[in-house]
């Protein structure tokens, strides 16, 4: 069994903030991490791994800096990572990346899984799983938080829906999200640490997955970002004076006047 | 392509450098340095610049000529053949946008014995295309992957929404891939640029702290999923007609890649947060599970249902059922009473469109003031029983 597992790195969640008075970003530092949910993909893929043999082959496409998140992968257990890395990949929305991680998952070529998170901290979208699975003509399952058996080629699993959960067949390869219920994400080994110290990990450029132009990066990409701005906030609440017994009759005549009670 | 900086103009002030959401930019021999891997060329640099300095080239792969697409669907999700509100939403909002190009709003409706089809119409849809046939029974995507392509590629509409639902999060990505377009995820905000004829789609990123304004301009269809309940829905109009059209579904032309082997049930769920007209939720200010009891009694006092922030739900105090918020569910009730709430950008992410909100909270800066409309600063713990009491007798 050879898993794909699909990782981004992010802005570490405590860092992005807003300042509430100047209305701006505060960053302490640039220190980024692997997106949360993407380490339970990771962690299945290595699961699967120890179960049914193979090999995990961690993947992300970012700025060089993301090589930091393939060398924490490796401590905890992917045995292959690849950084794909172009400044033809700038400025990619969810179409363009999915293209440029389908082009990837080509060249390596022999697979029979491939496991992305259910969606980013920061994009948040979601999207490039579905889309990336539309790329490659493969199967897709999302919100996977069992996989209940690999056999004649094919894959079982338990995925969440709105009002319960389903049990799910396909034929492998095939392309599945998960959730983070679906396994408890294990901390660094010391083997893992010395291997990843040491590790190569190489970096494919477009040229080298044979993109074509205006397909990847920002001109490959659909969507625009045309705006960015905070979500201005002041007090608006009405305070409701008194002691408590005074505070609660006023909320109830409020209540009766706005018709709710 | 690209972005630059305008060594000119740029005064090294700095500005620009806490803007980058992903700290690419630097201050160096008094200018600023914009790594260039990386930036999504978001723009946002650009605005904080006082002084023109930052430039920003995007390059259109393909111009779009004559472009023939015109009118706005909406992809009616159902659930065993009850339509989702979260339709009827949308269908009153792309009422509006319909109108605002002149073109007509169409509701495409894939299903097994969809039931009150009428409802479309009332809520604004001039034209409906009905698939009602056996393999969409269940929600398996593949057949309405398949069938919501062909009929976009057979009948060109220039705007297709969907709820940002489970379904429509997981299935409405592939007819993007497949018509190689754009989508947006996860919409709070659309209108038209009526000079360009352009959607423009508003939605929160970075965990709700920024809000990004996103155009689709060289590719067809413009395509968003649009989070349930932050749109109202108009008033039915029963008077209203549209043309219905029964698709000539050919079933040779859908199979399945996957296979549904099982469905059961998640029979917790008792309340249906979404459809509730009054919520009280709980946050960490109740300190322990004992103490939901409180949030229940008000809500039954109420006739409520019962709500929460993350923190209870991943202490095990309350199921995951009941989380409101940006990785919970949004909801829009007439009356959202939170207890013990901070008011963190997740969680009013998933409940500050409710018609009235009350805050009890016993430190008057907290940010859930911001959003309120009525505030009791105050120990929960006193004031949260007396209410229940005060409104037993009401
Ligand atoms: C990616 C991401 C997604 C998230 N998604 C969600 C989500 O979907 N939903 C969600 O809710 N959160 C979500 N969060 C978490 C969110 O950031 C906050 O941590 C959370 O909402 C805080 O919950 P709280 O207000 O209950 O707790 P706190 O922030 O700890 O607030 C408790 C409040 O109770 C008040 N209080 C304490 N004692 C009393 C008393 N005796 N009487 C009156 N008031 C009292 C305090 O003053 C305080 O304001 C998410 C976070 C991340 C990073
Ligand atoms: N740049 C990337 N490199 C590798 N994997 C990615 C990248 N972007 C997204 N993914 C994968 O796709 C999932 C969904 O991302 P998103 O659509 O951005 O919410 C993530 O959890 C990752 O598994």
């Amino acid at each position: 069994m050879n898993i794909i597992v699909c990782l981004k790195q992010v802005p570490g969640t405590t860092e992005v903030k807003i300042d509430p008075t100047s209305n701006t970003l505060v960053r302490q530092g640039i220190k980024s991490v692997v997106n949360p949910l993407d380490s339970y993909a990771l962690e299945e893929g290595v699961r699967l791994k120890e179960h049914y043999g193979g090999k995990v082959i961690a993947i992300t496409m970012g700025p060089p800096q993301a090589t930091e998140i393939l060398r924490d992968a490796i401590s905890t257990g992917a045995d292959d990572t690849i950084l794909l890395s172009d400044i033809a990949f700038a400025g990619s929305d969810t179409l363009a990346t999915s293209t440029t991680l389908a082009k990837a998952i080509e060249k390596i070529n022999k697979y029979d899984l491939v496991i992305c998170g259910r969606q980013t901290l920061d994009g948040d979208t979601g999207q490039v799983g579905p889309e990336l699975a539309e790329m490659l003509g493969l199967p897709f399952i999302a919100y996977v938080s069992k996989i209940e058996t690999i056999a004649d080629g094919k894959i079982k699993v338990q995925r969440m829906v709105e009002d319960g959960y389903e049990t799910i067949e396909a034929a492998l390869p095939a392309v599945i999200t998960v959730v983070k219920e679906i396994n408890v994400p294990r901390l660094p080994s010391l083997r893992g640490l010395t291997r990843a110290k040491s590790a190569q990990i190489p970096t494919w450029t477009a040229q080298e997955i044979g993109t074509e132009k205006g397909t990847v990066g920002q001109a490959g990409s659909a969507t625009w970002v045309v705006k960015v701005f905070y979500p201005q906030r002041v007090q608006t609440a009405e305070m409701l004076k008194g002691d408590p017994e005074a505070q609660v009759e006023t909320l109830i005549e409020k209540l009766k006047e706005a018709k709710i009670i | 392509m690209g972005i630059s900086v305008d060594k000119e103009k740029c005064t090294g002030c700095g500005n620009c450098v806490s803007t980058c959401l992903f700290g690419l930019i630097d201050i160096v021999d008094e200018k600023a340095r914009i790594k260039e891997a990386g930036c999504t060329l978001c723009g946002a640099c650009r605005d904080a610049c006082a002084f023109e300095a930052i430039r920003i080239e995007k390059e259109i792969a393909e111009v779009l000529v004559g472009d023939e697409h015109r009118g706005v669907w909406v992809f009616t999700e159902q659930r065993n053949g009850e339509i989702k509100n979260v339709s009827y939403e949308l269908l009153s909002k792309g009422r509006e946008l319909a109108d605002t190009l002149k073109t007509e709003l169409c509701a495409v409706c894939l299903g097994y014995n969809i039931k009150d089809i009428g409802q479309l119409t009332a809520y604004g849809a001039d034209k409906i295309y009905l698939v009602d046939d056996p393999s969409f029974a269940n929600q398996s995507e593949d057949p309405y992957v398949t069938e919501l392509v062909r009929l976009i590629k057979q009948h060109k509409p220039e705007i297709v929404l969907a709820g940002a639902t489970p379904f429509g999060r997981s299935f409405f990505p592939r007819v993007a891939a497949i018509l190689k377009t754009g989508l947006t995820a996860d919409c709070t905000g659309l209108d038209i640029d009526t000079e360009k004829r352009l959607l423009r789609q508003t939605r929160p990123t970075f965990g709700g702290n920024v809000m990004a304004t996103i155009i689709c301009p060289a590719k067809r269809p413009q395509m968003s999923t649009v989070r349930p309940r932050v749109f109202k829905k108009n008033q039915p109009d029963p008077a209203r007609k549209s043309q219905l059209i029964k698709v000539d579904f050919n079933k040779e032309s859908i199979s399945s890649k996957t296979r549904l082997l099982n469905f059961v049930a998640d029979l917790t769920e008792k309340v249906k947060l979404e459809d509730a007209d009054i919520i009280v939720a709980g946050g960490r200010g109740l300190g322990k599970p004992e103490n939901f009891q409180l949030i229940r009694d008000l809500a039954s006092a109420l006739g409520a249902a019962v709500g929460s922030s993350r923190p209870p739900v991943d202490e095990g105090w309350i199921p995951y059922s009941h989380q409101v918020g940006q990785t919970g569910k949004t909801v829009c009730p007439k009356l959202y009473i939170a207890v013990g709430i901070s008011g963190a950008v997740q969680h009013l992410a998933g409940m500050q469109t409710a018609d009235c909100i009350i805050a009890i909270n016993d430190d008057p800066n907290a940010p859930i003031f911001q959003v309120a409309n009525y505030g009791i600063v105050g120990d929960l713990f006193k004031v949260v029983p007396l209410l229940t009491e005060k409104l037993k007798t009401v």
